[in-house]
């Protein structure tokens, strides 16, 4: 109850923030839905839904501009025209698609396949399946370098990420990280892979160069028990200098310096907060809460929740297109 | 296959800049001969919280799982299973176990038979199936560990569910047989323990007779007390399966029947539950039971063991296992309890349809870890031995 009364009261006062948005939209896929949620990312309320494929997953904008969500239940992703708020395409993704990476030339889509324990590249324009190749049980997270030569997936099973060497095809390294490894991203100079480690309440920090572990960022909460502190989403701003980790069960999204390797503030957001983005500006991250229903929009700058949102059932990623 | 021959290539070129070659976890799954709860007409009417197949399934499925892991780490498991017809086969198969240099044993048995197999060796024993709650107090051994839940914290999981409710006025029905006995001084404890109050307490039994009617018809036995739910303990089954709509009064069945507490629900669809169900199905065209669960965990526990040491030995082996967290899919990784071999772990309430609701209900307090709220908490100090 403190909590919604603290989110309400924090709505109204920050009708100012909200106003200094660009105008833009937050497309939010739901596990329960077979559309994606558009808010106005200026009034911070829905303005609509789009029919999707079934049981939307990761989603992400394409170099071209498209928004592409990964349906799971439909084997297959769906790519809609943010101009016109339409679906242009279907991508066939192989069997059950959870989460995708895009080649830097658009060209490839890397995607986990996680009934099959594989990773696959499929063709973005004919939705051909060019290569699959095996990795841990229940694969999660896809993560190409800038350069597109390196491939990481995640393997929640195994408690590994995957590192595959894209020319050939081939898993050349396997990194142990923490239990149930889940998302991933790269520090903008290209040095660092940092893993989200759901049921290990951490993430790990890799070195690209060497492929090893070198550091551990535990997190605490507290009041709160380790065993419900589980990392998912991570996102890092261009900078590089912060992540943003979405600590799921503990209800609360993290800042963390990336250099120090500090959190350094901690948002009460909505209930297993999940998945996240930023706006164009960084001004305002978006935090998906699957339990929820809702997605909470975080003041970057303060620290603080703005509002939170309802959108579909169960929903999972969120992209911000402006 | 062309995977596989690329890891073992990788595995030779490992093997160079190694000091020690990789060893392989040995483990023997001791399970009875002609399971009678594997009878073609009892798996198939596939009561909640019984086998519906064999363990070795779970087992094997586990150590599926775990191969790009164990191969990642050179490391490997292997298990073979064998079936014994009493106590003493279990003990002398144990003891040969032992000698042959397995690692670990794994019993799905009666509870005499696990502890004379138990008792017949040093290694770390891991019993998938058993939820006796003797074997987590007076009979409890020191290398004992325990996949499936105790019948303590599947009684006291329902005992919180009713709690939430606010069903706290119970009638008690308890079958003829002397597991229902024991199950239902469980279930009193976990009333007990949860502030709830049985109204009424009336055996029940299975018979079409006339004469016994009185134990025989639910109306009657549902009739003149006034109760916010039936419990129902029935270890065999058949009756606390027809008793719900048979009620006199409008009132939900649990216990054995009706809402039925168990480790794993093929429909539990959060923390990633349905893959693994899925590929449980998949690989055994049988939906996938708590038993099964159980048994896969215990694999994943020796995955687990031989991936912390991959070289072994024995005794490192051993070491992981009790340490080890084991991810279940049930949203936290899992850790035995150190009072008496206990997986702790989230427990699922079903209808037999659908997961209805999860325990530790939300809100519940415990000093250090709310999944002791279900089964036997350190200060009671039910297990004597020491580990």
């Amino acid at each position: 109850m403190q909590t919604i009364n603290r989110l309400a009261t924090a709505a109204l006062l920050a009708a100012a923030a909200a106003s200094a948005a660009a105008q833009g939209t937050a497309y939010v896929s739901s596990e329960k839905d077979t559309a994606l949620t558009l808010i106005d990312t200026q009034t911070l309320t829905v303005k609509g839904t789009i029919p999707t494929c079934k049981r939307g997953r990761h989603i992400q904008r394409l170099p071209d501009g498209m928004v592409m969500v990964a349906c799971t239940d439909s084997n297959a992703a769906d790519v809609i025209d943010p101009a016109t708020g339409k679906s242009v395409r279907r991508v066939p993704l192989g069997d059950e698609p959870e989460a995708f990476d895009i080649s830097p030339d658009g060209k490839t889509i890397f995607v986990s396949n996680e009934d099959d324990a594989s990773a696959s590249f499929v063709d973005a324009a004919s939705g051909k399946v060019l290569k699959s190749i095996k990795v841990g049980q229940e694969p999660e997270g896809v993560k190409v370098s800038a350069d597109g030569k390196t491939l990481y997936v995640t393997s929640e099973v195994a408690n590994l990420v995957s590192v595959i060497d894209v020319a050939s095809a081939k898993v050349v390294k396997t990194i142990k990280v923490g239990k149930r490894p889940r998302r991933m991203a790269i520090t903008p100079d290209g040095k660092e892979l940092w893993v989200t480690n759901e049921l290990a309440s951490s993430v790990s920090v890799v070195a690209t160069a060497t492929h090893e572990v070198i550091a551990t960022l535990n997190f605490e909460v507290k009041g709160v028990r380790s065993e419900d502190i589980t990392p998912v989403g991570i996102l890092m701003s261009r900078d590089g200098k912060r992540a943003f980790v979405a600590l799921g069960k503990a209800n609360r999204v993290a800042f963390v310096d990336v250099a120090a390797r500090k959190v350094t503030d901690l948002v009460l957001v909505g209930k297993r907060a999940w998945n996240v983005a930023l706006d164009k500006a960084e001004a305002q991250l978006w935090v998906v809460n699957g339990l929820s229903d809702d997605v909470t929009v975080v003041d970057v700058a303060g620290a603080k929740p703005i509002k939170s949102i309802p959108v579909g059932r169960v929903p999972y990623g969120v992209v911000v297109v402006e | 296959m062309r995977f596989t021959a690329r890891l073992a290539a990788g595995l030779l070129a490992g093997a160079m800049s190694l000091p020690a070659a990789a060893a392989t976890l040995k483990a023997t799954l001791l399970v009875p001969a002609d399971d009678p709860r594997l009878d073609r007409a009892l798996a198939e009417r596939a009561y909640l919280g019984h086998a519906t197949g064999p363990a070795s399934d779970g087992v094997q499925m586990a150590i599926d799982d775990g191969q790009f892991e164990l191969d990642a780490a050179q490391a490997g498991v292997a298990v073979t299973t064998q079936e014994v017809a009493s106590p003493d086969a279990a003990r002398a198969a144990a003891a040969a176990a032992e000698k042959a240099g397995v690692a670990v044993l794994l019993t799905d048995l009666p509870t005499d038979w696990t502890l004379a197999a138990a008792d017949a060796v040093k290694l770390p024993v891991l019993n998938l199936g058993d939820a006796s709650d003797r074997l987590r107090a007076q009979d409890c051994r020191p290398r004992l560990f325990h996949l499936i839940p105790s019948e303590r914290m599947r009684s006291d999981a329902l005992a919180q569910t009713l709690v939430a409710r606010k069903w706290t006025q119970l009638l008690l029905l308890t079958g003829p047989s002397p597991a229902d006995a024991v199950r239902a001084a469980t279930v009193q404890a976990s009333i007990k323990r949860y502030g709830l109050k049985v109204v009424a307490s009336k055996p029940f039994k299975v018979s079409a007779d006339p004469r016994e009617r009185d134990l025989a018809n639910p109306l009657l036995l549902t009739a003149g007390a006034s109760y916010d739910a039936v419990w129902v303990v029935d270890s065999e089954g058949e009756f606390a399966r027809a008793l719900p709509y048979h009620t006199v009064l409008p009132r939900p069945v649990v216990g054995d029947g009706g809402l039925v507490p168990v480790a794993w629900h093929a429909q539990f669809e959060r923390y990633g539950a349905p893959q693994v169900s899925r590929r449980f199905a998949k690989a055994t065209k049988r939906p996938m039971t708590a038993n099964d669960w159980a048994a896969w965990m215990a694999g994943k526990a020796l995955v687990g063991a031989a991936v912390a040491a991959p070289k072994g030995p024995n005794a490192a082996w051993a070491q992981a296992l009790a340490k080890n967290p084991i991810d279940g899919s049930k949203g936290t990784a899992m850790t035995f309890r150190a009072w008496d071999g206990q997986l702790r772990q989230m427990m699922l309430l079903t209808d037999g349809q659908g997961v209805i609701s999860q325990a530790p209900i939300d809100g519940l307090l415990h000093p250090s870890n709310v999944l002791d709220t279900l089964g036997a908490d350190a200060p009671e100090k039910l297990c004597k031995a020491a580990r």
